[in-house]
């Protein structure tokens, strides 16, 4: 299909070459060696229902400029909404008396790592439906279409829908010379059924798989996502989890789905792997990491069938851009190569830091108002290129535990211990499924899980998970991310009983 | 091109509506912040917005529908009236429908006065004191990061019932880090300010220099149960989340830990044995919080049909028993309960506390004392037990001294349960959360001691 689709003109005919002439000549004309203004607008919907009923239905638009300078070495930055010459200059002004401020508490000069100019460059993300150009209606409706066939399943008391879409657009320019205008569309669907024992008092819920995706309405209509099956199979899979046994707290050799699995590398190897929080810039909030730049190229993260990339480019990856906020490229990179750390998640101050030759294109902002910090690419472990079947995983399991979905997730400050649960834990025996089990959670260190990892499943059970709402920096910021996994084997991991560990 | 004030742009969008009814508030918003690593400056930023939100209420012929669209900046006035309205027709009708507030809440603030402001001078004293605790820090071979904030927001709400109410929103915190050069040690203070005038960068040094000497020994114990001292930072952040989970709705519908066996909620049930009381009161001194809602989504817990709805004083557990859950009007009327407001903060106190946090801590044979918790979230709804780390500090306290500092832990504990098990609580004192602080600052809380907390494995981070 030949590619049509293009920024809109709506956005292009805002007057973002006089915000950049007024700005930039402005920080220049102070004494500014880089200069770079950013102006953004991000379309946000949200559409909830309660028990197929509407909730609430927001829609939100955050339109801004952000000027970012380095003054005499030290950063400065301001953002506003008013999309004037005079704002721009204001901006400039401000953002140089910030930095004048913070010189007081800055002893690193700060210096940008080289990046080739692109004076006039497009990128539209991959989509066909502008979840903006469908009615309303339309779309509550489906939500609503769905919520019912929850709801009449025989015991399911009460369902949950909610789609949250986005379109990004955002202009960057720079003092030398780059202009770029990008255009993105992410998608979140999510349906919850829930069950209730009244006698006992006693609720258990069971959510959709389907994972947010860089792609637009067309995924709730049968592209990338097969909703019939999910939705008519999901009242069954939660009567029999509201059936099923307490597990047995103990090691278990675990089966972890790509719908589990994107979690555990998005908090162990994504985060882990940013190279300011192992520099320590987000030591008092996110939190440090493990993996130290000292031990590049020796540490041994994982068993040696780990092989974790970083990208900006997958195909309808939450991450993936034409251009950083700061004009670097979009890059694939590898960050685990046979068990071993390689590589970092880099902005352009740390690149030149660490002697690289350029960023890899990890800075980015959430919004127009927030200043640019070094953010999380798609981070995803590689499929086994001739690797087995999920079930071909499973039928190699004597006495296990398969991990189906994501729900609770907790890991320390410097990623080693973790705590994950699930949407569905089924019993593993002699290589074979033999129902549900309640109560799950598995703990382990994040070098000693990804140490027992045993078998990577093959290319056929690869799957694009993620997130809208990766945390990070003071003020706090938003991000979305990808992360691509096939299904793996684990061996001996602590699983708990989460109805113990309470106590009870 | 001069510019629409705030209170014109509400009168604008008012008088554009074609709907049954309209609410518009529009906030301005200012900030500015300094963040620092390894005696640093890292970012920096001084930020402005304003926020226009229409919400538009429609009768079909079915029930009243809502439609709410936000817009940054100053908007174009007719289409985002009409976005709003067709926002609300599209929607169908709403369940939580009931007439809008016509009354004005006691204290509502000056409609006609400018927005409150704040810029990057609020830290013209702040930063120099800043940049002499970092060369102390050096000068000790130790290191400071950290991050200081300050916002200014002011929210004017209209309505076609006639409301014209104002509210004023200071909200700063202070989070100071300390560390060794090579991390092993770490710890942590912070707190809570509405204006930076009653912050000292000095007291706050003082009190990290004093936990890093405390951690100079190191002491490795294993997981288990301890006796365990939660200080209020800690506590805070526990109580945030049982707060949050507090809804009316979701308790008489069965599905959160206030639901009762058998069918209804749990309020009477006596959740603690100390007479603690959670509470939310927006005149509490140095705690002010908005006197009205302000709602731009409807949820379980809030409704925009109660936009402008008083949000007095509350007892949400009174001397331990649960008192009242958040409850908007519409749910209220199906339960024949009286409606409830959250407000933004939250006091847990124990009015016959007769001792200080270090008193507990000397009064201590052999437990821990925490500093944060961190990465707080929840593994089993049912019980609300919630899952975290310990961070930036568990000492061990040993006949009354603290004599080193342990690993740390994650633990597996349900708030609830927490109230239920406390044997003590200190004085209540104003606190900085740790974990949530992002949403949630305005907290006053005492020290808790916990006989049995449950530590479920090591955590080798620091």
């Amino acid at each position: 299909m030949p590619q049509t689709r293009s920024v809109d003109e709506s956005f292009l005919a805002l007057p973002l070459s006089a915000l950049t002439d007024a700005a930039l000549t402005r920080a220049v004309d102070l004494g500014c060696e880089h200069a770079d203004i950013r102006v953004e607008r991000i379309r946000t919907q949200t559409i909830s229902l309660r028990d197929a009923r509407p909730e609430a239905v927001t829609d939100g638009e955050d339109l801004g400029l952000a000027v970012r300078v380095v003054h005499e070495g030290t950063w400065g930055f301001a953002a506003g909404v008013v999309l004037t010459a005079a704002e721009a200059v204001r901006l400039a002004e401000e953002a140089v008396v910030v930095a004048k401020v913070s010189a007081a508490i800055n002893t690193d000069r700060v210096e940008l790592a080289p990046e080739p100019v692109y004076a006039d460059a497009t990128y539209v993300s991959d989509y066909e439906i502008d979840p903006f150009d469908v009615p309303d209606a339309d779309k509550t409706g489906l939500l609503a279409e769905f919520s019912e066939r929850l709801l009449a399943a025989d015991g399911v008391e009460h369902a949950r829908a909610s789609c949250m879409h986005v379109k990004e657009q955002k202009y960057y320019a720079d003092t030398t010379g780059t202009r770029t205008r990008q255009q993105r569309v992410r998608i979140h669907p999510d349906l919850t059924a829930l069950t209730v024992d009244r006698a006992t008092g006693s609720f258990e819920s069971m959510r959709t798989l389907a994972p947010p995706a860089g792609r637009g309405w067309e995924y709730l209509t049968g592209t990338g996502w097969d909703w019939d099956p999910e939705l008519s199979e999901l009242p069954e899979l939660l009567r029999e989890k509201t059936k099923a046994p307490s597990v047995e707290a103990g090691r278990y050799d675990l089966v972890i789905d790509p719908s589990n699995l994107w979690l555990t590398i998005h908090e162990s190897i994504g985060h882990a792997t940013e190279l300011d929080r192992a520099l320590g810039y987000e030591a008092a909030y996110a939190g440090t990491s493990f993996a130290t730049p000292d031990q590049l190229g020796t540490l041994q993260y994982g068993s040696p069938l780990l092989q974790i990339t970083g990208d900006r480019t997958a195909t309808h990856g939450l991450s993936t851009v034409g251009w950083d906020d700061e004009g670097v490229a979009g890059q694939e990179w590898d960050i685990v190569k046979d068990g071993v750390l390689v590589g970092y998640q880099v902005d352009r101050n740390m690149a030149r830091l660490r002697g690289l030759p350029r960023s890899n294109g990890c800075a980015f902002a959430d919004s127009p108002g927030h200043v640019p910090v070094q953010r999380m690419a798609n981070v995803s472990l590689r499929p086994a290129p001739d690797g087995p079947s999920t079930d071909e995983i499973i039928g190699g399991v004597e006495r296990g535990i398969y991990v189906v979905g994501d729900k609770s997730w907790s890991i320390d400050m410097q990623r080693y211990n973790f705590q994950f649960t699930g949407q569905r834990f089924y019993r593993i025996e002699d290589g074979k499924l033999a129902g549900q089990l309640r109560d799950v959670a598995y703990q382990a260190t994040t070098t000693d899980f990804w140490g027992s990892m045993s078998v990577v499943g093959g290319p056929q059970t690869y799957v694009l998970g993620g997130a809208f709402n990766c945390g990070k920096a003071q003020p706090g910021q938003a991000a979305p991310v990808s992360h691509g996994c096939p299904t793996a084997r684990f061996d001996q991991v602590s699983i708990l009983n989460t109805v113990q560990e309470a106590g009870r | 091109m001069s510019r629409m004030t705030a209170q014109e742009l509400v009168e604008a969008c008012l008088a554009a509506s074609t709907a049954d009814a309209q609410i518009t508030y529009v906030t301005e918003h200012a900030e500015a912040n300094l963040r620092w690593a390894a005696n640093s400056l890292t970012t920096n930023g001084a930020m402005r917005s304003r926020s226009v939100v229409v919400i538009s209420f429609v009768d079909g012929g079915a029930g009243m529908a809502a439609g709410s669209v936000s817009r940054t900046g100053t908007p174009d006035v007719a289409e985002l009236v009409a976005a709003s309205e067709r926002a609300a027709r599209d929607a169908g009708p709403a369940e939580d429908a009931v007439p809008l507030v016509a009354e004005a809440p006691p204290g509502a603030g000056d409609w006609s006065a400018d927005p409150a402001e704040t810029s990057i001078e609020v830290f013209a004293e702040f930063a120099p004191a800043l940049g002499q605790a970092f060369g102390e820090a050096r000068d000790r071979g130790e290191l400071l990061f950290g991050f200081a904030e300050h916002s200014m927001s002011t929210t004017y709400l209209g309505s076609s019932t006639g409301l014209r109410l104002r509210t004023d929103q200071p909200t700063g915190r202070v989070e100071l880090n300390g560390k060794s050069p090579d991390f092993s040690r770490s710890v942590w203070s912070g707190t809570s300010t509405r204006d930076f005038r009653n912050v000292s960068v000095a007291a706050l040094a003082a009190d990290v220099e004093k936990k890093m000497g405390w951690s100079q020994r190191r002491i490795d114990l294993p997981a288990g149960r301890y006796e365990t001292l939660l200080p209020p930072s800690a506590v805070s952040d526990l109580m945030i989340y049982l707060y949050w989970t507090m809804e009316a709705r979701d308790a008489d519908e069965g599905r959160n830990v206030f639901a009762r066996a058998g069918g209804g909620n749990r309020i009477g049930d006596r959740l603690a044995e100390l007479p603690l009381t959670l509470r939310s009161d927006p005149a509490y001194a140095g705690l002010e919080a908005a006197p009205f809602q302000v709602v731009p989504a409807s949820s379980g817990s809030a409704s925009v049909f109660d936009n402008g709805l008083a949000a007095p004083a509350i007892d949400w557990i009174s001397d331990g028993v649960l008192t009242n859950l958040v409850r908007p009007r519409s749910w209220a009327l199906t339960q024949t309960a009286p409606a409830t407001v959250a407000v933004d903060n939250l006091i847990l106190e124990d009015r016959s506390a007769a001792v200080d946090p270090a008193e507990m801590v000397v009064a201590t044979e052999r437990g821990l004392l925490l500093t944060t918790l961190w990465y707080i979230r929840e593994v089993d709804p049912q019980t609300l037990l919630l899952t975290g780390l310990t961070r930036d500090g568990v000492f061990l306290v040993e006949n009354g001294e603290v004599t080193g500092a342990v690993n740390n832990f994650r633990f597996n504990e349900s708030p609830v349960d927490l109230l239920g098990r406390a044997v003590q609580a200190s004085r209540t004192e104003r606190t900085l959360p740790r974990e949530w602080n992002d949403w949630f600052t305005r907290t006053a809380m005492p020290m808790l001691r916990v006989p049995d907390f449950n530590m479920s494995s090591v955590s080798p981070a620091s």
